[in-house]
């Protein structure tokens, strides 16, 4: 849930992105609002992940400006660009739990190198944030290897969540879970927004997380922006690609 | 920040604020039975330390607290590791959970999650009698080695199943994979092979060169090299570099697509994996080590030349014609024979272990390295073995 007229935390102004001679991502424009989950969409191959990854810092950009909070993040520098950081988690489409330690340590991990916690505390905090998404105590100290998809994902969250982001980013973090454990997973994303006030910016495939998690939806084709709106702005599109997916055969529309 | 409880009591005149030396807690009035505790400020993980430390030093006891409520109208910033904080103040009680005043709808939305959460034991974890663990590990070692020759067996029965089938004409002649594979292992590494063998035959000759020279038996120099190079040092060296490039190679290859379910998906396509993936790759290593081995050979008899001329002032020529006597057909003989045998011991061991990745790709770097090593031991052991042997039957 969110208040209409909350501030945004982050614009993303005429983002470019190219590998070699290529542009994936050619003047991409949109904004995150405090609280809002934002759902990413768009072909596959359309440039989704790539700019989840140039917004992060993960890919270098060819233009545009992301800012976060009204700071340009390009233009901060490197010690101060490590404090934003700070305000985000990520969770990777694979979990990207490091294999080396256990699910704990993995959630302490990133409090460890930021937070300076007592043992005790540190610990408590991380099996609370297990218990925040939804994870039994027993898998505390599985590795990584011994856990289900669905519990990854749930770990990978958990960690994502260890230093109380305001801004989480997730990608596809549905795909490859059944629907019951899909359906959860949308659920505690809500919650989890909803309870600390987060905002998340997902890339997904998924109409049912669209439905039920995401307050605004983007929509990105050929590296630009197809059309950002509701939900319901979005079925009543026009566009062949989206009436295709909002309407195709896997939609279950409400008007049938 | 340090404050002892007895300067508490002091300052405690009850019914008025206390200021507190913490930062974000505060003593205030008297409320019914009990204090009000008033907490302010940013109640988040930066802040974590001091505030564990300020509710440390709240002087009350047990009772008191139990009787005490949180007002929490003057906090400003709260995350969960505040609210977890905050949470257990509140539970510190004698286990009776006392009231938050004043909490702005965030926080209490957030208070009352973070209070579903009820931290349970955690079941123990499995730990060892620290007297037991060397008897654990040797165990460990034994039941690996039995288990280690059950899984090469094993596959070694997989694989003369497959080469049975080929040979007979029952399962296609992987001839573009067998080519393919010759290439990779063989061929690309003949450069490295020929290279380690010239300088290590030119390091033995002139160590050697410099003793012999001692006794004036320099032109000796020629036997040992067509001895050593063709039985031992061609063969080794190139065993030992085929083990470390390609026995990590092929475990790596096979440990990957049994990750990704390619050995599967082989095996419902009706392909014996073992007779496509393995196959060529054995079969590569037994044809094509003898031809390194070979090659090694002759580089490392260049390379005594070499040195025989710089240390031992032996002409080219004269190398040459004491070597028409010094070579023997058995000395090559001996070295191509053992070739084919350390080739199949590498491409044996490097699918063993390529077999054993499971799941994850972490095991996937224990395996390769695993196989290395074990390829490189079980190649010098074999070498010796060959030694006695070829001893034995005075070959
Ligand atoms: N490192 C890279 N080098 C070159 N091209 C890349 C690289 N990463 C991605 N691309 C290209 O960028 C384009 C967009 O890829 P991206 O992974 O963002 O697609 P996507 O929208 O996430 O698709 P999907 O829904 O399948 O995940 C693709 O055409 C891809 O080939
Ligand atoms: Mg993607």
């Amino acid at each position: 849930m969110m208040d209409q007229g909350a501030p945004s935390i982050m614009t993303v102004v005429d983002l470019k992105v190219g590998f070699g001679n290529t542009t994936v991502i050619d003047g991409l424009n949109f904004e995150l609002r405090e609280g809002e989950i934002l759902g990413l969409i768009g072909p596959s191959g359309s440039g989704k992940s790539v700019s989840l990854r140039a917004i992060v810092g993960l890919l270098p950009t060819r233009g545009g400006d992301v800012s976060f909070a009204g700071q340009n993040y390009s233009g901060l520098s490197s010690s101060e660009q490590i404090v934003v950081r700070r305000d985000w988690g990520m969770l990777f489409q694979q979990g990207a739990l490091f294999s080396s330690l256990n699910v704990v340590e993995n959630i302490e991990f990133p409090m460890r190198e930021h937070l300076d916690l007592s043992p005790r505390l540190r610990r408590e905090l991380a099996r609370m944030k297990l218990d925040l998404v939804g994870l039994p105590p027993e898998a505390a100290y599985s590795y990584p290897s011994q856990l289900l998809g669905g519990m990854i994902k749930r770990a990978a969250l958990a960690r994502a969540l260890a230093l109380d982001p305001k801004i989480l980013f997730l990608d596809e973090p549905t795909a490859g879970l059944d629907p019951i454990g899909a359906g959860k997973f949308d659920e505690l994303i809500v919650t989890l927004s909803d309870t600390l006030g987060l905002s998340v910016l997902m890339v997904t495939h998924d109409l049912d997380s669209l439905q039920t998690a995401c307050d605004h939806i983007v929509a990105l084709s050929g590296g630009k922006l197809l059309k950002a709106g509701t939900l319901s702005d979005m079925r009543a599109a026009t566009d062949p690609w989206l009436r295709e997916y909002f309407h195709g055969p896997r939609a279950h529309n409400p008007e049938g | 920040m340090q404050l002892s409880s007895s300067s508490w009591y002091c300052n405690g005149v009850k019914n008025s604020t206390e200021s507190l030396m913490a930062r974000f807690i505060e003593l205030g009035a008297t409320q019914g039975t009990g204090r009000v505790i008033l907490c302010s400020g940013d109640w988040t993980a930066a802040n974590a330390r001091q505030l564990e430390h300020d509710i440390a030093s709240l002087p009350l006891s047990p009772a008191e607290r139990s009787q005490s409520s949180i007002d929490i109208s003057a906090l400003r910033r709260l995350d969960t590791a505040g609210a977890w904080v905050l949470t257990q103040l509140q539970r510190d009680g004698a286990g009776q959970a006392t009231d938050f005043i004043g909490a702005s709808p965030k926080h209490a939305a957030l208070l009352s999650r973070i209070n579903t959460y009820e931290p349970k034991a955690l079941p123990p974890r499995h730990s060892l009698n620290p007297l037991l663990v060397p008897f654990s590990a040797l165990g460990r070692i034994i039941v690996g080695i039995a288990q280690d020759i059950v899984a090469v067996n094993a596959t070694l029965g997989h694989i003369l199943v497959a080469l049975a089938q080929t040979l007979t004409l029952r399962s296609p002649l992987r001839l573009a994979s067998f080519v393919h594979q010759f290439e990779q292992i063989i061929l690309r590494a003949i450069p490295i092979v020929a290279l380690i063998s010239l300088v290590v035959g030119a390091i033995i000759t002139q160590q050697t060169i410099l003793q012999l020279r001692n006794f004036g038996a320099a032109i000796l120099i020629v036997d040992l090299a067509a001895i050593l190079m063709f039985r031992e040092i061609g063969v080794l060296l190139a065993a030992i570099m085929v083990a470390g490039r390609s026995g990590s190679a092929i475990t790596a290859e096979i440990g990957s697509m049994r990750i990704r379910e390619e050995f599967d998906a082989l095996r419902v396509i009706g392909v014996d994996p073992y007779q496509a993936l393995l196959l060529p790759r054995i079969a590569a290593l037994i044809v094509g080590l003898p031809l390194l081995a070979f090659v090694g050979s002759m580089a490392g008899l260049l390379g005594a030349i070499i040195v025989g001329q710089a240390y031992g002032g032996i002409p080219m020529d004269t190398f040459v014609l004491r070597l028409r006597d010094a070579m023997s057909f058995t000395s090559v003989a001996v070295g191509l024979l053992k070739a084919p045998f350390m080739g199949f011991l590498i491409g044996l061991l490097a699918s063993v272990e390529g077999m054993k990745v499971q799941g994850s790709s972490e095991s996937l770097g224990r395996r390769t390295t695993t196989s290395v090593v074990k390829s490189i031991f079980v190649v010098i052991v074999a070498d010796g073995v060959f030694a006695i042997f070829f001893a034995a039957i005075r070959f």
